[in-house]
């Protein structure tokens, strides 16, 4: 415990507890939406699109993150363009872009001139080197989120549930679906640095099932995602310490097992 | 008498491809009409329009001046094979997404609360009003639907083929209680089941195309087939061919 205590010391470990904290906020609560919706295969394709925008700014000379921000709100009205207008099935649309932005990521890489460091940070995260800028944007982004969910709770809950429904009764479906896919990109870019865009989808996913055990309510399932989130993040973030390994791979790894354990208590406690 | 919906010259469709042409039909207070015809011939594209998912290609659909605004006086009950059953939402919160209808949502009062517990209550499903809906049984799912377009007092009541999935003792609860609903209430009812809606419904409107409007509910295969609505009419009855109206 002790030692625990001590690593609070560090400076370093300040900023990764709190980017723990905005992540299982954000994720918990954005994740919980996607998987309500069944649209985890969309975000997938957003957050991969995104490594073509750290390529570019790489490429550039511009912050990754503002890049990634461009590329994944790029291909969120992209994947709609071309599901409507051009017609192509959806997942076919989805993969497209998501192929699409991960070579333009590495041919832009490729082209850029030197070594380029941070590359393994923005593919599988590093919670331990998130800067004090990034720290704010992240609370920012939790600002938001937050007082959008609670400012249209309920009208995010009946879109998400019967679209149909909720067009009938005149609401501005389209507008709304717009403005989360923007959260659902910002969420996505801005808790890169703590798993990585190719982890991403488990802070998005796991805690989700491991709340969905105890819980079918759509406000405590946001609530209790968030504290899964939170536990397997805080948890992964010690291991990965002391084990010595890769953060974002333990705790994702973190998240796996505490949903292993409790669906499998949950079976047998039945 | 006013009508509360009058369809006018009605072109509807997709893409601009009409599936349904010159749809020339009204819907006045104690209506009790049954939409029948075959899949693909509207049935659906019809209860669209009407709630304005689709907009005409041509004509339009008229409201009555107390039905328009923000308050839409249209309860819907959609098929219920289009709902994501596995959704983590509560019986409770889907009738009280009945709110949308009248425009309502914020509106945090006890008073929603009040009648959402009051319309499960009376539709017997308030003890499983904090279940999942994924844990429902057709019959249950139904009622909960009807609780959600009873909710913003709907002055039309719109109801997309209740009885799939439904047993058939719900069926005969469901439509005893839409029997009593239609004293204050118009209702529009598709079904593919003409031959347990013809007891209940006052009129049928054959949707194949275009809308044949038949101002009575007993109905021959004669007359189906002169408004090219191919269905069949299977009785149970004496006569062969005709479907009537239960002797009470």
């Amino acid at each position: 415990m002790d030692t625990i205590l001590e690593l609070f010391a560090y400076d370093f470990f300040k900023k990764a507890f709190l980017a723990a904290v905005f992540a299982s906020i954000s994720c918990g609560i954005i994740g919980s939406y996607i998987v309500s919706k069944r649209i985890v295969f969309i975000s997938g394709g957003i957050t991969h699109a995104s490594f073509g925008g750290i390529g570019l700014a790489f490429f550039l000379g511009f912050n990754p993150l503002l890049g990634a921000v461009l590329f994944a709100i790029m291909s969120a009205l992209g994947i709609q363009f071309f599901t409507k207008v051009a017609e192509i099935r959806e997942d076919s649309s989805i993969a497209i872009w998501w192929s699409l932005g991960m070579a333009l990521g590495i041919i832009f890489i490729f082209l850029t001139p030197g070594y380029t460091p941070n590359l393994m940070s923005y593919l599988f995260g590093n919670i331990l080197t998130v800067t004090v800028s990034e720290l704010w944007w992240m609370f920012i982004l939790n600002v938001v989120i937050i007082a959008f969910f609670s400012l249209f709770f309920r009208k995010i809950l009946y879109i998400a549930f019967d679209e149909e429904f909720a067009r009938a009764a005149g609401l501005r479906v389209s507008l709304f679906n717009s403005l989360t896919m923007v959260l659902i990109a910002l969420t996505v870019v801005l808790n890169i640095r703590v798993v990585g865009i190719i982890l991403i989808l488990s802070l998005l996913t796991i805690p989700q099932a491991t709340a969905n055990l105890y819980t079918k309510d759509f406000k405590k399932l946001l609530i209790l995602s968030s504290v899964f989130a939170f536990i397997g993040t805080i948890s992964g973030l010690f291991i990965s310490y002391f084990l010595d390994i890769p953060s974002g791979a333990a705790i994702i790894f973190t998240l796996v097992i505490i949903f292993g354990v409790l669906r499998l208590a949950k079976y047998f406690i039945k | 008498m006013e009508s509360l919906i009058k369809i006018q010259n009605l072109s509807v469709g997709y893409d601009k491809l009409p599936v349904l042409k010159n749809v020339n039909f009204e819907i006045f207070e104690q209506d009790f009409i049954g939409v029948i015809g075959p899949n693909g011939g509207g049935k659906t594209t019809l209860l669209k329009a009407i709630l304005g998912l689709l907009n005409p290609i041509e004509g339009k659909i008229d409201f009555r001046k107390d039905m328009v605004g923000r308050k839409k006086s249209i309860g819907y009950l959609p098929q219920v094979r289009h709902i994501d059953r596995k959704f983590p939402i509560t019986v409770f919160d889907v009738v009280r997404s009945g709110s949308l209808m009248s425009g309502r949502v914020n509106k945090k009062t006890s008073n929603i609360k009040q009648k959402v517990e009051e319309l499960l209550a009376e539709m017997g499903v308030f003890n499983i009003r904090n279940k999942a809906i994924g844990e429902l049984s057709g019959g249950q799912m139904q009622r909960v639907f009807l609780c959600r377009a009873l909710l913003s007092d709907p002055k039309v009541l719109i109801l997309d083929e209740p009885d799939t999935f439904v047993d058939n003792r719900f069926e005969g609860e469901l439509y005893e209680k839409l029997r009593i609903l239609n004293h204050e209430i118009a209702i529009i009812l598709v079904s593919h089941d003409i031959g347990t809606i013809s007891s209940y419904v006052k009129t049928i409107a054959c949707v194949n195309g275009n809308l044949h409007y038949h101002p009575s509910s007993s109905i021959t295969q004669d007359q189906l087939d002169g408004y090219n609505c191919p269905i069949q009419i299977i009785t149970h009855g004496e006569i062969p061919h005709t479907v009537l109206k239960h002797h009470h």
